[in-house]
């Protein structure tokens, strides 16, 4: 098969995809997106021949409407518009998880300062406050006390970009030092790990550690769930524990696997390539 | 073991190893600096401060 593989940056998990693709002898084309136009009416030259585009790229605003033009193309493309959509906005995420009966943290949005303080003081202290798009832990406040929340408030209305005056807000979940990161292609589990510190933001990106992790029925359902309440492809879901049980608190669609893969005895890029072969071959037949 | 591979360093003009099978678009540490870099060519090695993070960089 011929992979398309939109970047703008080259991380080990991209190194890792493109090795595991021409060790199979596919053919990859690069595209780094930085230095092509998308035309509206038609592809363009680098796009010829090729049977699937693998979007990889590290800016969301990017992907975002990267897949729309690949798939007004009809080339299919890993992930989709809709599902990029959704994953990119912490909003329609948690809307989507809870639309589809997908445990998820109690969540608010406001937007002004006045609505947001109200909605922080109907969850109490602490609750936690989080840009509506953003990743890697980045710009999370977990809002300790009414005079942090007030700072925090002033300093995102006043110095943000217009995003920020949305303001996403949502319960503290006491979680153990640790949360789970599954990776999964069409909700089904491809392998998993803990993601440990003693920081509450336990992010890979933030130096939280790394262990393999079981994926037990309970989590499996909810994977699956919340794969297609955001509408499938490869993912990465997030899950905390809890007292009840479990909590899905985000779906990423661009989804970083290389602290996975070292800590698993599973080949993530093995895996990956899999599943896009067959659902090269899948769409094959379709279209035959 | 890594094969290494030595280029300059764009930003310090050292001579600094890097691994040989690297990238086009890939990013590696200056060894001399600990500045990110993006390798912006192959044949020769060429080299280039990379990007600064973005907002909506992530996963």
């Amino acid at each position: 098969m011929h992979v398309g593989l939109l970047y703008s940056r080259i991380r080990q998990d991209e190194k890792l995809l493109l090795n595991e693709l021409r060790e199979r002898d596919h053919e990859v084309t690069k595209i780094d997106v930085r230095k092509e136009q998308f035309d509206t009416a038609r592809p363009p030259a680098i796009l010829d021949d090729v049977d699937i585009v693998f979007d990889r790229c590290l800016a969301t605003s990017r992907s975002l409407y990267l897949t729309k033009f690949i798939d007004s193309y009809d080339i299919p493309v890993i992930n989709s518009p809709e599902t990029a959509a959704i994953c990119a906005d912490k909003i329609k995420n948690s809307l989507a998880l809870e639309d589809a009966g997908v445990t998820t943290p109690e969540t608010k949005v406001a937007y002004t300062t006045d609505s947001a303080m109200t909605a922080i003081e109907s969850f109490g202290y602490p609750c936690v406050l989080k840009p509506v798009t953003g990743s890697w832990g980045r710009l999370m406040a977990k809002i300790d006390s009414q005079s942090a929340a007030e700072a925090i408030l002033e300093h995102k209305s006043t110095l943000g970009h217009y995003e920020h005056k949305v303001f996403y807000i949502q319960e503290f979940v006491d979680k153990p030092d640790r949360d789970i990161r599954v990776v999964a292609a069409d909700g089904n589990p491809i392998a998993a790990m803990t993601r440990s510190s003693e920081h509450w933001v336990t992010n890979a990106a933030k130096g939280a550690t790394a262990e393999a992790f079981e994926v037990n029925q309970r989590v499996r359902q909810l994977v699956t769930a919340a794969s297609s309440a955001v509408g499938g492809g490869l993912l990465g879901i997030d899950l905390m524990e809890t007292a009840e049980g479990y909590t899905v608190h985000e779906v990423n669609h661009t989804v970083e696997f290389k602290a996975l893969n070292e800590a698993v005895s599973v080949s993530l890029p093995t895996a990956v390539v899999d599943w896009i072969e067959t659902k090269v071959e899948t769409g094959k037949e379709v279209h035959a | 073991m890594v094969e290494m591979m030595t280029t300059e360093d764009p930003l310090s003009g050292e001579e600094i190893e890097i691994p040989a099978d690297v990238e086009i678009g890939e990013i590696v540490d200056s060894p001399a600096t600990g500045a990110e870099l993006e390798v912006i060519a192959i044949d020769p090695i060429t080299l280039e401060e990379a990007p600064e993070l973005e907002e909506d960089w992530g996963e």
